[in-house]
């Protein structure tokens, strides 16, 4: 099939306003880190963005006294009605600084500018103008008519959605009342500390909000305050791995905790789907920010009559798609977020084809420098393959055929994990009796991967506890 | 229970005191029993001391209990619900005389507590069909798309029920569980077991499908570990553990994410329940669907 030709559109890379480096947020000032002074990579190019001075443990220690202090003073005693003002600004203030921070994230994190933008931004700034509206309402929220915030809310996000995720933490935390140390990932600290800029110059006061840019060790540290009651909450998303660590950690302790860890959706597509849109949510459920999303639907499961069918039109698909330059507009995929990550998916992708699975891989030129992965995907996949079993975190698609309903729902279930799947039909009987049976906190029935404020999102199993968004994320951040 | 009679002439019949797995009353796997003493020391009854084999049987009958039970109608649950307080209350004085033996109360007080047992299935009866109502509902996204969120059962929940309050104790921490359509593993008051083995004589002729509930007597130290690590539990309420032991039982639910109930301040048991346990063990699940023609 003839791609059409596309003449490069790359964004502006000056729109970022890039420093040569960048501070920890800590009580309202930026200073530097106690910890190692890193270059942040763009993993587009393996060049340096800018330095960041990464936060020590006194800076942890800092932070939280700073928060404690906004928790117990100005902060705590402000009403629900000008904290909610705080986030409305907040909210303003990062549409204001859409483009620049949607070239901040491309830059510093591979994704392409065209989701960054028209995705990562938009929802990041939506988040804080839906919780901005609920901080004078909490008594109406369904958690008692007097609700309390819990004190400081320790917070620990991944490399995949930099700024969204940071949203997902500060906002609802904020509008409840409560005062933040985040960790952003240290292959992604830049969008993270623009927003404190933006929180810095929307004059919320000193120690409500703090940022630390740091590795695993600060991470650590946060969750150690915690364990010791200096922190009243960790939310953290990650890994499994990490999370089952500081469930761990916290056991005996007061401290409050939600987890919003890994996954492996299985997309359910039945023989009477319209195959078309079907592979459209297929690739946006795996394609999709290179498949570093934790509810990616990385486990197709087509129905053994349309299995070929489907399976020759997502090829098809797959090859249109433009795997390259993160700032240009026309692409589709972009980088992968660090060598780490490039090394993990081309290990388990290794270990499909060496358990027997087929690979097959979009035809496309990749570029010769940054950290790339064409879009691939495996048939001949059983269920015991660690290709469907483990999460990649990558562009790579484990096909698995059923022929009943039962079949689907069994293999779609047979995992630890339970963040989100996807069902393919039109017959909304099955729809509804598929959403059932489904162990997943998320199920998008003809569509996959869609987010908004107002929707809870979090996991059962081992995807961990806790929702995110909506009425419900709210009381992740009450006591009660 | 051994009722102590005044009258000489008929020996009365004695009761074995047993475990209720999979809606049958065995013995423990072990042959063990303990000895259960009234609040003044005196023997009421050997019980079944259950081991780590009876405890993986109940999480193995409260698994293939959980699909049956988790997607009956909230009516149906709500029915079987109602159908225990009816057997409990037609049974009040057995167990207030049971609960007086284990908890030391005057005969008035002890049919007070059975009463708040009876009356507590009635409120959490009540429930089932009306939480998701209450803790679900339509989330208005910026698209076009159906979006509802819904309360549902986090699937096999392991209780080790309060070690002070032998009926009235376990059945508010076990109705909520129920009536979000979870299915059970019960570990019972360990020293103030009879009521509960008599409770699950209840729930064997209350119409609730056998396997959802599951109820071991024996010694919280042994078995509560294997509850917690247990990796076909989904949740785990830590009410009956003392606090020291709590610990080790929140670093062994982390094998599986186990979502770990530990109880707040004591606020004693007669205290209107609320809603909040009502939610301990339940998941929110979302649902997107396009609009469209």
């Amino acid at each position: 099939m003839a791609k059409f030709p596309y003449a490069p559109a790359p964004e502006s890379r000056d729109v970022a306003r890039l420093k040569p480096s960048y501070q920890p947020y800590i009580n309202g000032e930026f200073r530097d880190g106690t910890g190692e002074a890193v270059k942040t990579i763009n993993p587009a190019d393996e060049t340096p963005l800018a330095e960041v001075s990464e936060a020590g443990e006194k800076d942890v220690d800092d932070a939280v006294a700073a928060a404690r202090k906004a928790a117990d003073g100005s902060w705590g005693r402000l009403s629900g009605t000008e904290r909610g003002k705080y986030l409305f600004r907040i909210a303003r203030a990062i549409a204001e600084r859409a483009r620049e921070l949607a070239v901040v994230e491309t830059l510093d994190n591979g994704k392409p500018i065209k989701e960054s933008r028209d995705v990562d931004i938009p929802l990041a700034s939506a988040h804080f103008f839906y919780y901005a509206g609920w901080a004078d309402k909490l008594g109406y929220a369904g958690f008692g008519p007097s609700p309390r915030p819990l004190g400081i809310a320790g917070q620990i996000i991944p490399w995949n959605f930099p700024l969204l995720m940071a949203a997902w933490k500060i906002a609802p935390a904020l509008a409840t009342g409560n005062t933040v140390v985040l960790k952003p990932a240290e292959t992604t600290p830049l969008s993270a500390l623009v927003l404190a800029e933006i929180i810095a110059e929307a004059d919320l006061p000193p120690g409500v909000v703090n940022i630390l840019p740091g590795g695993p060790s600060i991470g650590a540290a946060i969750v150690d305050r915690a364990a010791d009651g200096a922190i009243d909450k960790i939310a953290f998303t990650g890994s499994t791995e990490v999370g089952k660590i500081i469930q761990r950690s916290l056991a005996g302790t007061p401290a409050r905790l939600s987890l919003e860890l890994g996954g492996k959706a299985a997309n359910i597509v039945f023989d009477d789907a319209p195959l078309d849109q079907a592979v459209e949510g297929i690739v946006n459920g795996i394609y999709f920010n290179q498949g570093q999303v934790c509810c990616a639907g990385s486990r197709l499961l087509v129905q053994e009559s349309v299995a070929d069918e489907l399976i020759v039109s997502l090829k098809r698909r797959l090859s249109t798609l433009r795997v390259g330059d993160p700032m240009d507009k026309n692409t589709d995929v972009g980088a992968i977020n660090s060598a780490a990550q490039l090394a993990k998916i081309n290990e388990l992708s290794d270990s499909g084809e060496a358990e027997g699975a087929t690979r097959w891989s979009a035809e496309c030129t990749l570029p010769e420098r940054g950290y790339f992965f064409p879009p691939t995907l495996f048939t001949d996949v059983s269920q015991s393959h660690r290709i469907a079993r483990e999460e990649i975190f990558g562009p790579v698609l484990s096909v698995l055929t059923f022929r009943t309903p039962d079949e689907a729902i069994d293999k779609a279930n047979n995992t630890p994990y339970g963040l989100s799947a996807g069902v393919w039909t039109e017959k909304g009987s099955r729809i509804l009796s598929m959403a059932n049976q489904l162990r997943a906190g998320v199920v998008w029935a003809n569509t996959f991967n869609r987010f908004d404020p107002t929707s809870p999102f979090g996991g059962y199993k081992e995807s961990g506890f806790g929702r995110e968004g909506g009425r419900h994320g709210l009381e992740a951040y009450l006591a009660h | 229970m051994p009722t102590k009679t005044k009258s000489p002439e008929r020996l009365r019949v004695r009761k074995t005191y047993k475990l209720y797995i999979g809606g049958a009353y065995p013995r423990s796997e072990s042959g063990r029993t303990y000895p259960v003493t009234d609040s003044h020391g005196e023997l009421l009854a050997h019980a079944a001391q259950a081991s780590r084999k009876d405890l993986r049987d109940a999480v193995r009958s409260a698994r293939g209990a959980v699909t049956g039970w988790s997607r009956a109608t909230g009516y149906n649950r709500g029915q079987v619900l109602y159908r225990i307080a009816e057997m409990l209350d037609g049974r009040r004085e057995q167990f207030a005389a049971e609960v007086a033996a284990a908890e030391g109360l005057a005969p008035a007080a002890a049919l007070a507590n059975v009463d708040a047992a009876i009356d507590r299935w009635v409120y959490y009866a009540g429930w089932t069909d009306k939480y998701a109502q209450v803790a679900g509902g339509t989330n208005p996204v910026a698209g076009p798309y159906f979006n509802f969120s819904l309360p549902e059962p986090v699937g096999v929940v392991g209780v080790v029920a309060p070690q002070d309050s032998a009926l009235l104790g376990l059945v508010s921490v076990l109705a909520p569980v129920l009536a979000t359509g979870n299915t059970a593993v019960v570990l019972s008051s360990e020293r103030r077991a009879l009521p509960a083995v008599s409770f699950a004589e209840v729930l064997g002729t209350s119409d609730l499908p056998a396997g959802v509930v599951n109820l071991l007597t024996g010694f919280t130290a042994e078995l509560a570990p294997w509850l917690a690590s247990h990796r076909d539990v989904n949740a785990l309420d830590l009410t009956g553990v003392e606090p020291a032991a709590r610990r080790d039982l929140q670093i062994a639910a982390a094998e599986n994410v186990k979502r770990v109930h530990i109880p707040a301040a004591d606020t004693g048991w007669d205290a209107d329940p609320g809603i909040a346990r009502l939610g301990l063990f339940t998941e929110t699940k979302t649902v997107w669907h396009p609009i469209g023609v």
